[in-house]
């Protein structure tokens, strides 16, 4: 991309200028330097006009539009810049500056909004906000200008006249696409393992697949490799990858286990007993799960260690989702609130009231803007998270008992043995659906897979991954998850995750709370400090009279003895606002005095006066 | 004394001066009594010496001394000065006789003489008169101390004004954004030699040998070794010069190509038709510009003619076109039946005899040769020679914007259209339309190389008179332009109707396509409607009742829910009435609908609004597939039934113990009352006597009330106010220095440094380095020449940015 207002001469090098006639150039802009080379600049003129007329005999209906436009532009810059630079040819340059980026581009990069200036600010203060405004600014232009190599787009489906799009079939849609695309559609029938849950890890190459009664395998699903494939022999509760693809977490009937992509068990975690649910937070390293003992704990996987345990005391936690804006754990109950968690608090951060029934499903948007719950009164509710305001109500016929959010904001609810999804759930009011698919038994675990436009679903009978036009993110970032990458590639992300990996510590609702000044008092953040370290540092310590022999002990002594020490430190205070008292009185009178000479008049009766 | 400084040095002076007048008087004095005595004395030796050498003034002296004895005897001793009354080879200086001696010596009487003597300056003068007039008495003279004191101030602020000079420069470094040091560098690169030797000495015997040697002979040392054009190469072309150079190649390279191109083409042609009517185009314009030629320059013309004659004797001489060569046998055997055969063999003949007239214009010839050149053109020569040169002339244009080339995309498109309507149309239009273009672009092209060429001379020549010249190729220019607009007129007749046939064409085909597609879409739709059909149908037999009923039930459930919130609300009141106190209501949200029943009590807004986001207006979807497989949590009617009634009732209870637990959050929330009363104090105590209630009221302390919550208008919702400790810890909380206050502060670390959010320039931007120091350079104290070069730097930034003030006003 060329730099943007780089500086090009201001001095032409040449006297004589030949100038080729471009159409959007008018001819009155020659005869700069007319006294020189009038003649000349004259017979330009005639040419150019000439040539003016012959294009527009040739190009007459094509172009006059556009030119138009050109025309007009160039005016405009040429008003916006008044003192164009010269380009060597001496020619002024028809589109100065650097090039326009259209404002909502702009507007998608903007972090917060500037300062107003305020009026009297010293000199230094005004320079480093004004370098920091410039560099923001430029931040946000580059950014915008760079989205340009972001050229892909989602699709979507689209159906004929009166057609509904969810009446299309998946056989269709893999029938009409091609290949490989095709491919990706298919169906594992594993029926004797019982209701499967599934997850994608974050590149979305890989699946985990996990049996109610104990069938847990790993896929490389496009190209249907079978990593892995266990039985552990006991009822499996959730299974989740970890932060790669070489480690999964399984669990199990009673504990945690985590295992490897081998199939070989790395660890039985026993501090994390009956786990319902689990979710991993990426940029964290943290294994949160959800128990049927009401607990939610937070595990460091990147050093082991358990990061939090809070007890919720709200039953059994079966609804789970993640906030991937910010990490924060939402937690639906069988009261039809749905409780926001972070590590640092040991009570829910936001508590809400979505449903009148228990919720079965929650979902959180990819922006953490919307979040989605199903209850067992049937509905299915749009929240504005950041608000906690209620966007959208649908009743569905028959509730739905997994929700599951795209990457670009599609949503599927499985109601029974039908996966339905649905378009723009919270911009507009939705009555159908997108595309509805029938899978063989109770959908038992949903999951969008990352940068594919592919649903997985994990019911009864085994596993359906759906096509879903428009659901996954077509640009990925190569960086943070590159589905392409090697063995090599892997690690090298590996490490550099880890070095920029996210304390637990700043896990907040709003993760700008970081870049706020703490405006708490001095007295709030002592108290935060007592807390931290369990005793006051700044505390005096209590007198204890020396014990003295010879009876100088005595009770009455020991009194006497605390009664020379006692408020010391109160008594310099009290001398102080004595003498500060006398000091003010003694001013006043003697005020009172000069105002009383002043004043001149005497009284016959002043000479009682003492 | 000193009273203020900027008077101090001057009464200072003063003080000093009348000390020291002072201090002369007080010598003088002095020198006065001393004097007397020695007089004394003296005369006593005059005395004794002048008795001998004179003694007819004797007596009278004498007596005179006698009497001033006797006189003196009888007063007080008086002293008298010995008088000088003759010349002598030794005189006393001291022997100075003042008229009225003993008396006090006025300083009006120093200073009378002084205007006698005009050794003395006006200034001192003018000095002692001033101190004349006054008449005040002298002050002492300042102590130590204190004219130190003095002079250490004065001597501060004059070191103060010099430091004060670097201020501007100081600060304006501080301001910067980075800084280089060692500042000011020169850039890097190669040095002239002669730069370098002058810095540089002999010191080894060898070198001074040298250098001996380099001076006996006159060589150069010193100086320039570098001629100035060797100067400018050395340092290389700048960046604009480059581009400008390299667009000139590129075109000079892009003609040549095109002309070679052309003649190669022109070469293949085999029309003799075509080759005939150029040569006879060629014939014209030769014959044209010889006849020009005969007017403008005769010289050239006879060159020109013997050139001719020259051709002609060659034509003579060989057998050329005599019909005596191998082929021309063979085609006299044929021509008996050829009629072809005769006529090749009656041309040769008639070209002979065309080359061999005498005095005529032997145009064929010339025109063979012209091809020659022509054909030539592949050749390294024909490449003009100012290609390979180097550049050294600022005044050169880009050739792209200067010259023709840039219309040639749409030459090319002509001569598209050229090729496409040709192979419609007859031979004989087409051969003849490219003759006519060829011609055009020969011509134009030439023109450019011999622009190019006359230019390049030109330059060389450094001619300073350019403008004819340049109105005359412009001239040229216009008539080849003119030459190709009309050609292109001609052509877009031909292109439009062209166009308007291929649109016929392609509407046709589109309506096909068309026709087809219905067809296809019309097959696929009833296919699909026939699946869609067996779908439903196999459906129906799979849920048979099951599903209408449910569906039914569905429905009226939502009725049921429906009546059920309204009992609810009845409930709640009861509730609510039943709760002895009731919080009063938050600050009222959102006026409730018109459909609400009228009997709801506005006290009990708050549950009643919770209702209303709990049982916000539902869209009840459609969905296409009808569910088969129930839930294992509600599999069967029975526990549906049981389901949906606890649901009901759960509801009831999740929305009253929701806003139980609000309503604790909030009590918590409040400051506690602070109860400070002591009983006993100022009044009986004792079981059952409760202290006053004045007493009561006067110390209980009330707290301000807290700030409000953030749920205050969100019913559904409880937001912990609780702090967030665990954040606190990473985060800023005294600002730093220079700001003033945190939006300040917050905004300017708003974007984040890093690559993941910025492009590679944003990043190198943001995190430049404040110094940036050369490994190993020397980083030496600001001269003070540059302190002049930046005063004046900045006077012309000054004024630069009060025109540009101007200008942007």
């Amino acid at each position: 991309m060329a730099s943007p207002g780089d500086a090009t001469l201001d001095t032409s090098h040449v006297g004589k200028k030949k100038v080729p006639a471009r159409y959007w150039l008018e001819p009155q802009k020659e005869g700069k330097d007319e006294g020189e080379v009038g003649k000349d600049a004259e017979s330009i003129k005639k040419r150019l006009l000439r040539k003016e007329k012959k294009k527009e005999k040739i190009k007459e209906k094509k172009k006059e539009k556009m030119r138009e436009k050109m025309k007009e532009k160039a005016k405009k810059m040429k008003q916006r810049d008044t003192l164009v630079e010269k380009s060597i040819s001496g020619k002024s340059d028809p589109f100065p500056g650097p090039a326009p980026i259209s404002q909502d581009r702009v507007r998608k990069f903007k972090r917060k909004t500037k300062t107003k200036r305020s009026g009297s600010v010293g000199n230094k203060l005004r320079d480093m906000i004004s370098r920091s405004e410039e560099t923001s600014e430029m931040a946000q232009k580059q950014s915008a200008r760079f989205d340009l190599l972001l050229p892909e787009d989602a699709g979507f489906l689209e159906g004929d006249e009166d057609e509904d799009t969810c009446t299309i079939s998946q056989e269709d849609i893999a029938d009409a696409v091609d290949i490989t695309s095709g491919a990706k559609y298919f169906n594992l029938k594993l029926s004797q393992f019982g209701p499967y849950r599934v997850d994608y890890s974050k590149t979305g190459r890989h699946l985990l697949l996990g049996g109610r009664r104990g069938h847990v395998a790993c896929v490389d699903w496009q190209s249907k490799q079978l990593m892995c494939e266990i039985n552990v022999m006991e009822s499996v509760n959730d299974v989740k990858w970890l932060h790669s693809e070489a480690m999964y977490a399984v669990a199990q009937k009673k504990w945690l286990y985590m295992y490897d992509t081998n199939g070989i068990e790395l660890h039985c975690i026993r501090k994390f007993n009956d786990v319902l649910r689990m979710q991993f937070l990426p940029y964290h390293f943290l294994l949160a799960t959800a128990s049927a003992t009401s607990f939610l704990q937070y595990l460091d996987v990147s050093v082991g260690k358990e990061v939090a345990a809070i007890c919720t005391k709200t039953g059994r936690l079966d609804v789970m989702c993640q906030n991937p804006h910010n990490a924060v754990v939402h937690l639906g109950h069988h009261n039809g609130t749905v409780t926001l968690w972070s590590p640092n608090q040991k009570e829910a951060l936001v508590k809400m009231l979505c449903h009148q029934g228990g919720v079965r499903s929650i979902a959180v948007d990819k922006t953490g803007t919307y979040m989605v719950t199903s209850g067992m009164d049937k509905k299915l509710k749009v929240y504005d998270i950041r608000t906690f305001k209620p966007l959208n109500s649908y009743f569905l016929p028959a509730g739905s008992s997994c929700l599951s959010l795209s990457q670009k904001g599609l949503l599927s609810a499985a109601t029974g043995d039908i996966v339905q999804v649905y378009r723009d759930v919270w911009s507009t009011t939705v009555t159908k659906p997108y595309m509805a698919h029938r899978v063989r038994g109770t959908v038992w675990g949903l999951h969008f897979c990352p940068f594919e436009d592919v649903l997985g679903v994990g019911h009864g009978d085994g596993f359906t991954s759906m096509l879903v036009p428009g659901a996954g993110e077509p640009n990925f970032d190569g960086l943070d998850a590159n589905p392409y990458r090697s063995a090599k590639q892997r690690q090298e992300w590996e490490v550099k995750a880890l070095l920029e990996k996210i304390q637990p510590e700043l896990i907040s609702l709003d993760p700008h709370e970081l870049g706020q000044v703490d405006s708490a008092t001095f007295e709030q953040r002592h108290q935060d400090r007592v807390q931290a370290l369990g005793f006051d540092p700044l505390a005096k310590a209590k007198f204890i009279p020396k014990y003295k022999k010879k009876g100088r002990s005595s009770a009455g002594s020991v009194e006497r003895r605390k009664k020379q020490v006692a408020h010391e430190d109160q008594r310099d205070v009290i001398r102080e606002t004595v003498e500060d008292k006398m000091k003010i009185e003694e001013e006043r009178r003697q005020r009172e005095k000069k105002a009383a000479v002043l004043s001149g008049q005497k009284s016959a009766l002043d000479r009682f006066k003492k | 004394m000193a009273k203020v400084s900027s008077k101090k040095k001057l009464s200072k002076t003063k003080a000093k001066k009348s000390s020291e007048v002072a201090d002369d008087s007080a010598v003088k004095k002095t020198e006065v009594v001393y004097d007397e005595e020695e007089d004394e004395e003296e005369d006593l030796n005059d005395n004794v010496t002048s008795e001998e050498e004179e003694e007819d003034g004797e007596d009278e002296r004498r007596r005179q001394k006698l009497l001033e004895a006797i006189s003196a005897l009888g007063g007080k001793r008086k002293k008298t000065l010995g008088e000088r009354s003759e010349a002598a080879v030794q005189l006393s200086e001291f022997s100075v006789n003042a008229e009225g001696e003993g008396d006090k010596i006025n300083l009006s009487d120093l200073i009378g003489s002084m205007d006698k003597t005009p050794q003395v300056s006006t200034k001192t003068k003018k000095q002692l008169k001033t101190l004349q007039k006054s008449n005040r008495t002298v002050q002492s003279p300042l102590s130590k101390q204190e004219t130190e004191r003095i002079q250490r101030d004065v001597a501060f602020q004059k070191a103060a004004s010099e430091v004060t000079r670097w201020k501007g420069i100081i600060k304006q470094n501080q301001r910067a954004e980075q800084l280089v040091f060692p500042l000011n560098e020169e850039p890097p690169g190669p040095k002239p030699m002669e730069r370098v030797v002058t810095g540089w000495k002999a010191r080894t015997p060898l070198e001074e040998e040298i250098f001996a040697l380099l001076s006996a002979n006159k060589q150069p040392i010193h100086d320039p070794i570098l001629t100035p054009q060797e100067e400018v190469s050395m340092k290389a072309m700048s960046l604009e010069e480059a581009k400008i150079r390299r667009a000139e190649l590129q075109k000079a390279r892009a003609l040549q190509s095109y002309y070679e191109a052309k003649t190669r083409r022109e070469r293949k042609i085999k029309s003799k038709k075509y080759h005939r009517v150029q040569n006879k185009a060629k014939r014209k314009d030769f014959v044209k510009q010889f006849d020009e030629m005969v007017k403008s320059d005769p010289a050239a013309a006879l060159e020109e003619l013997n050139k001719m004659e020259l051709a002609r004797m060659q034509e003579r001489m060989s057998l050329k076109h005599q019909n005596s060569g191998k082929w021309a046998k063979s085609k006299a055997i044929m021509a008996k039946y050829d009629e072809g055969a005769r006529k090749a063999m009656q041309q040769q003949l008639e070209v002979n005899k065309d080359l061999t007239q005498k005095l005529v214009t032997a145009v064929n010839d010339e025109e063979e040769e012209e091809e020659e050149e022509e054909c030539e053109g592949g050749d390294p020569e024909v490449l003009p020679d100012f290609v390979n040169d180097a550049e050294q002339g600022v005044d050169s244009s880009n050739p792209w914007m200067r010259g023709k080339l840039s219309e040639d995309p749409a030459e090319k498109e002509t001569s598209e259209i050229v090729d496409l309507t040709a192979e419609e149309e007859s031979a004989d239009v087409e051969e003849e339309e490219e003759e006519e273009e060829e011609e055009v672009k020969e011509t134009e092209e030439e023109a450019l190389l011999r622009e190019f060429d006359s230019r390049r001379k030109r330059r060389q020549a450094q001619e300073t008179d350019m403008i004819p010249v340049i109105s005359l190729d412009d001239d040229e220019e216009e008539e080849s332009k003119t030459a190709v607009e009309e050609e292109e007129e001609s052509i877009t007749a031909v292109e439009e109707k062209e166009e308007s046939k291929v649109a016929a064409e392609e509407e046709e085909e589109t309506e096909e396509e068309e026709e087809q597609l219905s067809e296809f879409t019309n097959l696929y739709k009833e296919i699909a409607e026939s699946r869609r059909e067996a779908e439903a149908e196999q459906a129906e037999a799979a849920a048979a009742a099951d599903a209408e009923t449910s569906s039914a039930q569905l429905e009226e459930t939502l009725m049921r829910i429906r009546t059920l919130e309204d009992t609810e609300e009845l409930l709640m009141q009861e509730d609510s009435a039943a709760d002895e106190a009731p919080v009063p209501p938050p600050a009222a949200e959102d006026p409730p609908p018109a459909s609400q029943p009228a009997g709801t009590n506005k006290k009990r807004k708050r549950g009643i609004e919770l209702k209303q986001v709990l049982t916000k207006a539902t869209k009840v979807i459609r969905v296409p597939l009808a569910q088969t497989v129930e839930d294992a949590e509600d599999s069967d009617d029975n526990q549906e039934q049981r389901g949906l009634i606890r649901e009901a009732f759960a509801g009831d209870d999740v929305v009253s113990d929701f806003l139980k637990e609000k309503r604790k959050q909030e009590d918590a929330g409040k400051p506690q009352v602070v109860d400070l009363t002591l009983p006993g104090w100022g009044e009986w105590g004792g079981t059952g006597l409760k202290p006053s209630r004045r007493k009561r009221k006067k110390f209980r302390m009330k707290a301000a009330p807290p700030p409000p919550r953030k749920d205050v208008s969100l019913p559904g919702v409880i937001i912990s106010e609780k702090r967030n400790r665990s954040i606190t810890l990473h985060q800023v909380n005294t600002l730093p220095f220079p700001f003033e206050t945190h939006t300040q502060f917050e905004s300017t670390i708003r974007t984040p440094l890093g690559r993941t959010w910025n492009t590679e320039r944003t990043v190198k931007k943001m995190t430049k380095p404040k110094v940036v120091t050369r490994m190993g350079a020397i980083i030496e104290p600001m001269a003070r020449e540059e302190l002049m070069k930046d005063k004046n730097q900045a006077t012309v930034a000054d004024r630069n940015s009060v025109n540009s003030g101007k200008r942007k006003r």
